[in-house]
């Protein structure tokens, strides 16, 4: 299965890029040990000395950018890790239980999906000290529901396979078929789940961020954010106050997405049948356009 | 019309769980965030108002039950509290106004991005072996991967500094008096344009996976072979037999995704400087102004269920089935 991920184009993309960043958040405290550091003249634009500029308060944009790398990738790793076992969790409970149980789990599932994250998100995180800390309970908070809806639908149709009511009448406990016949014959979607949650995550922390809920004086992509929209880095001009970080977030959710391509490629049967049904027709020499199996002659 | 009953019944339900979360939020955290807003508040206002302010932040001895029947008295009555940030102005009044503006520019981005997204879906999905076909759905995805106010940064530097062709803040121009009149149209359309364009650019890459995705499968059913072979014309084929069923569950999700897209959209707003919702958020936010904040979040909650309710009318319309009293 891994051999077959890593051989999938989309996702050798995927793990080149987010390998690539794993590796600069690590190195993160060495290349950039203090970002705070008054280097140069404000708004100064990229220089050999400073590739990527200045900020509105004379600190290096590309020591900066390193250095928020690391809080920012475990936040949204950390709420994406958390998000999907919250979801997993309740939703195979209320698949597994039914009856009143998945009422009251599947609604409470729904008004959490239906109220909008953010602002809900700001009206928890002005009570609470700010820092990562509480971002990551907050998008923790507002985040669930959608992960459990889509887990549970899965649940409910391995839920009626004859292995899960093999073991419920050979009198497994409730956890065990859980954790040991249900979720690992998930494991796909689960991966697809991690994967979308983590984006999720990623977006709604540097959106949070900027918006000023961080504590500003920690260096993240969002609090990077904060200070240029703060600095006025627009009416000044200065596009490297923002431009690097948003490339670094956007490549980032690049990334997963295409990690999410190619599980999708790999596990979805309809998609895998195609491709052997392309190679066939290459072979004899047809034109394909992609839309349904009726060939037309020529 | 069961189904749409039912419906209405959820979105009461998710509305009160929202006006107890709201009640809720300020006396279960700890610490005492508001006692410190108080203090800093107590030396501007009138003796009133603050009495009104510790009524709305449970700063009073009376019990928890007592204080949440007041509390739900005031807010059907729309009374939301004062506002800080903007002294006297009640919170409920400063709302409304932002509201229309909210609706008028993240409404129009959304339905845009939708009907748009979902017909690069159904035409990459009918053509997924073409190039555009191939590269049209990772080039999206990409653009949608960046936070929609950072793109919205990048175009208002862009299209507004360097080029200058549009105006770079607010929702219409500083010299025109608001009203039903051209002038104010004109300006107002004008200055949605680009915050709209980027709203639109960030998310139509969502509609249009999950669209494609949706008409794959669709389109390996038997049917629509059959369809096919038989030389039904290629329109008819995609858009009555193939896009009408598996445009149901993006129709389901674009409710869903609602809440997620206004949230998006009020980062835009505050990179334009647009006098909606999200304007008022960020001022809310730099000056804790706790009543604003719990205000809009309640508002902002109640539009998204009207409009989600909206959309299961529209659902009923388009999926027969759910038109019988069939338990879904």
């Amino acid at each position: 299965m891994m051999a077959a991920f890593l051989h999938n184009r989309s996702a050798l993309v995927g793990v080149v890029i987010m390998l690539g960043f794993l590796i600069l958040a690590a190195l993160g405290p060495w290349l950039a040990p203090d970002p705070l550091a008054f280097v140069a003249k404000p708004h100064d634009p990229p220089s050999w000395d400073h590739w990527l500029g200045t900020t509105g308060q004379g600190q290096d944009v590309l020591a900066q950018t390193i250095a928020g790398t690391p809080v920012t990738l475990a936040v949204a790793l950390g709420v994406g890790v958390s998000v999907t076992a919250i979801g997993a969790l309740i939703g195979t409970a209320a698949a597994y239980f039914g009856g009143r149980t998945d009422l009251v789990l599947s609604l409470l599932t729904n008004v959490f999906l239906i109220l909008p994250g953010l602002p809900l998100a700001v009206v928890i995180a002005v009570y609470m000290p700010a820092g990562p800390l509480t971002i990551a309970f907050v998008l923790i908070v507002t985040g669930w529901a959608w992960n459990a809806r889509i887990l549970r639908a899965q649940a409910l149709s391995i839920r009626q396979r004859d292995f899960v009511m093999a073991a419920i009448v050979g009198g497994e406990s409730h956890l065990r078929v859980i954790a040991f016949e249900i979720l690992p014959n998930m494991g796909s979607l689960l991966v697809s789940c991690l994967i979308s949650a983590t984006i999720y995550a990623l977006g709604a922390q540097v959106g949070l961020e900027f918006l000023g809920l961080g504590d500003i004086s920690v260096v993240t992509w969002g609090t990077i954010l904060y200070w240029a929209s703060n600095d006025a880095a627009l009416l000044t001009g200065s596009w490297w106050m923002f431009v690097p970080t948003g490339l670094c977030v956007a490549s980032v959710g690049f990334a997963l997405v295409m990690m999410n391509f190619a599980v999708d490629e790999l596990t979805n049967p309809r998609l895998r049948a195609e491709r052997a049904w392309r190679a066939a027709l290459r072979r004899e020499g047809v034109r394909f356009d992609g839309s349904t199996p009726v060939l037309r002659k020529r | 019309m069961t189904y749409v009953l039912r419906r209405l019944a959820f979105y009461l339900l998710a509305g009160w769980v929202a006006i107890t979360l709201n009640f809720l939020l300020p006396r279960m955290m700890p610490g005492d965030p508001t006692s410190a807003m108080m203090a800093r508040f107590e030396g501007q206002a009138s003796p009133e108002a603050v009495q009104a302010l510790r009524e709305t932040f449970a700063l009073t001895d009376a019990p928890l039950g007592e204080q949440y029947l007041s509390y739900l008295r005031n807010t059907a009555r729309g009374d939301l509290g004062i506002s800080i940030a903007l002294y006297p102005a009640p919170v409920a009044q400063v709302i409304g106004s932002a509201l229309l503006w909210t609706c008028f520019l993240a409404g129009t981005a959304v339905v845009v991005s939708f009907v748009l997204g979902t017909l690069l879906g159904i035409a990459t999905a009918w053509r997924r072996d073409s190039w555009w076909g191939r590269t049209l759905p990772p080039a999206l995805a990409f653009l949608g991967a960046f936070p929609y106010f950072w793109l919205a940064m990048l175009a208002l530097w862009l299209f507004g500094f360097l080029l200058g062709w549009f105006p770079l803040r607010h929702g219409y121009g500083d010299a025109i008096e608001p009203g039903w009149n051209l002038p104010f149209v004109v300006s107002a359309i004008r200055h949605a344009v680009l915050p709209a364009t980027t709203i639109v650019l960030a998310t139509a890459g969502n509609w249009l996976l999950r669209m494609r995705n949706n008409m794959i499968s669709v389109l390996g059913e038997d049917y629509i072979s059959l369809a096919h072979a038989k030389g039904l014309p290629q329109a008819r084929l995609v858009f009555h037999y193939a896009a009408r069923n598996a445009v149901l569950p993006s129709v389901t999700g674009f409710g869903m995704a609602l809440g997620f897209v206004v949230s998006g959209s009020l980062l835009t707003e505050i990179i334009f400087a647009y006098p909606g919702q999200g304007y008022l958020l960020v001022q809310a936010v730099r000056t804790q102004d706790f009543a604003l904040m719990q205000g809009l979040f309640l508002a902002i909650t109640f539009a998204v269920l009207a409009a989600n309710w909206f959309v299961d009318i529209l659902y009923m319309w388009l999926d027969p089935r759910t038109r019988s009293s069939r338990p879904s």
